[in-house]
């Protein structure tokens, strides 16, 4: 579905390029889960970027369904990966269907009016994240896992094989989290979507993941939880100081 | 965007007040001109008296137009400003084109007297305020864009917009600072706006550059829809950033900036416009919101210049000022009543 083959990452600046990570070879395959983690500031954000086109690599591969990434155009790209950013500035007046509906865009006519298929692609994305009750409200009234669930329905309208989303975990309370990360689960189950998400939530992610990617300062591994816990892949991401990762109960425990 | 059908029955309503307006406002005037005379000059072309029918074919019909014309032209400038922004505070001057209009008339005006009084007469025909206005909002425009090609961030436009705006207002200063009284009092009236003495050919030319700006403006509805859910978003659907941003600016400078050129820097209406409409029709899809704009400006400037001519006295009161004085206190009246604002 997407692969990387020895992908650079990092800026582009007038001195010099800038290099967040490199190495990077990793590929999702259709109908994954796969979570992205690695600490604060390590380049997830980047990678992500990176991923979904809006940011140029520095050197090597991105694969999207057997065409390279750069030779997409635009419109081909909005039609094969759908992202869900946190903290946009998104018009809070927006209804939620009228939020929903803009995932259509690549595919309305020039002054974007809905088709029949686009309505009922809509409805389906709505019926798929389960919030038809919110369909007249506007963004303003919604809760945080409210609006979480609306960004997902447009990234779903959007009707792309791969969905990226930016810490979509962010700001939601315990239950939220895990019903956020249940509701990603499910969706790559019924759709057969592949999905890559950042996150902080590590025990989470490892309960529900088919696929781990784990960003450190230098290098980028990944694979199923069960190959990483066996490699003792989590011990390394953070300082020791602190946090250990316990691969008895496959969680990170304070030490005392 | 779904559900825009209910808004076809009050787009048509608008429509039809600005036809109302348009003979409303044909009627009245300092000269009065008994309706059914009116009637006939503009159906039948017949008239009892020739002086009347000079009156409203060459004076009070072009004014009609250039209200209709200038109010629409700014709410639609006042509302991709807003949209492009994301910022409830943009209008169509932001970019600094009334400023850079500003400069160039107060250069032709108050320059002549500043770096010799020869030239002045030569300056001083009407056309050449015009085209004065025209090049300095040309030349504020030119600037911004060139910065806008620098710049990926769409708020450092924003700020780079008034910088120029004051830059522009410091030299507009100094120049006023030298300036006699006569060609001070010229310029402040300027300033004060006028949709009246426009000729025919006057507004055909701005009808011109109205017409051009509302297509881009067209031509740019599903982008802006797509906008209203930040860049970044907008760039995950396919929308090329800064192509769509270069249309809707230069939309915006074909509409604010002749608009300006033929009847001064109007202010307020297009900052007004699109928030009055929005609170009459509470929706966010740019299909149903250009169009309800542009009937909303036409009502609002035709209304304010009906005021303007203080109905049964020959005064007519500066339009800049009118636009304010009814526009404000309707914008907060509808604010406070509705007591949420959700940008």
């Amino acid at each position: 579905m997407i692969s990387t083959n020895n992908l650079s990452i990092g800026y582009r600046n007038k001195s010099g390029d800038t290099c967040i990570a490199s190495n990077i070879d990793i590929d999702i395959s259709e109908g994954e889960l796969v979570g992205l983690i690695g600490v604060n500031g390590v380049g997830k954000s980047t990678l992500l970027r990176s991923l979904s086109g809006v940011q140029a690599s520095l050197s090597g591969e991105i694969v999207i369904s057997d065409k390279p990434l750069i030779k997409l155009s635009a419109e081909e790209l909005a039609k094969t990966i759908s992202v869900v950013l946190t903290e946009q500035p998104i018009s809070k007046n927006l209804s939620v269907s009228e939020l929903i509906a803009l995932g259509r865009q690549p595919y309305t006519n020039w002054i974007g009016s809905l088709s029949k298929e686009d309505r009922a692609k809509i409805q389906t994305a709505i019926a798929l994240v389960n919030i038809e009750a919110l369909k007249d409200k506007r963004c303003f009234e919604l809760s945080d896992g409210q609006l979480q669930k609306v960004l997902i329905a447009r990234a779903l309208a959007q009707d792309t094989p791969f969905i990226i989303l930016d810490e979509p975990t962010t700001h939601l309370d315990m239950y939220h989290q895990a019903y956020v990360l249940k509701l990603l689960k499910k969706l790559t189950q019924e759709t057969n979507k592949s999905i890559l998400f950042a996150t902080h939530e590590i025990n989470l992610a490892l309960q529900l993941c088919d696929k781990i990617i784990i960003m450190e300062k230098d290098k980028v591994s990944a694979g199923t939880p069960k190959e990483l816990i066996a490699k003792n892949a989590f011990s390394n991401i953070f300082p020791s100081d602190l946090i250990y990762f316990d691969s008895e109960s496959v969680s990170f425990k304070i030490r005392t | 965007m779904p559900y825009t059908a209910r808004y076809k029955g009050l787009l048509l309503l608008l429509f039809v007040i600005v036809v109302l307006m348009a003979l409303l406002n044909v009627s009245l005037g300092s000269v009065e001109i008994p309706l059914k005379d009116i009637f006939n000059i503009l159906f039948t072309n017949t008239t009892s008296q020739e002086s009347w029918q000079y009156i409203i074919l060459e004076y009070r019909i072009p004014k009609v137009f250039t209200a209709i014309f200038t109010g629409s032209g700014l709410a639609v400038s006042g509302l991709l400003m807003q949209t492009l922004f994301r910022n409830p505070l943009a209008g169509p001057y932001v970019l600094g084109l009334s400023s850079g209009a500003s400069l160039g008339v107060a250069i032709v005006i108050m320059g002549a007297s500043v770096f010799g009084a020869g030239t002045a007469a030569l300056l001083l025909s009407k056309w050449s305020l015009v085209i004065a206005s025209r090049l300095g909002s040309l030349l504020v425009l030119l600037a911004v864009l060139l910065a806008s090609a620098k710049l990926r961030d769409t708020m450092a436009i924003l700020i780079i917009g008034l910088m120029f705006a004051s830059l522009t207002a410091a030299v507009v200063s100094v120049l006023a600072y030298f300036s006699p009284a006569a060609q001070l009092q010229q310029y402040i009236f300027w300033s004060f706006g006028s949709l009246g003495n426009l000729s025919w050919q006057e507004v055909s030319i701005l009808a011109v550059f109205w017409f051009l700006g509302i297509v881009l403006a067209v031509f740019c509805i599903k982008n802006l829809n797509t906008l209203l859910l930040g860049e970044n978003y907008a760039r995950s659907l396919g929308v090329k950033i800064s192509t769509n941003r270069f249309i809707i600016i230069i939309a915006t400078s074909l509409l604010a900036g002749s608009i300006t050129a033929f009847a001064g820097p109007i202010a307020f209406v297009g900052l007004a416009v699109p928030h009055l409409i929005r609170q009459v029709i509470p929706t966010n899809d740019h299909k149903i919101l250009l169009p309800a704009v542009i009937f909303g400006g036409a009502i609002l400037m035709l209304a304010c210049d009906i005021a303007s001519q203080l109905p049964g006295s020959e005064y007519t009161l500066p339009i800049n000022a009118i636009t304010s004085l009814i526009g404000a206190p309707v914008v907060i009246w509808l604010l406070i009543r509705k007591q949420k604002f959700i940008f």
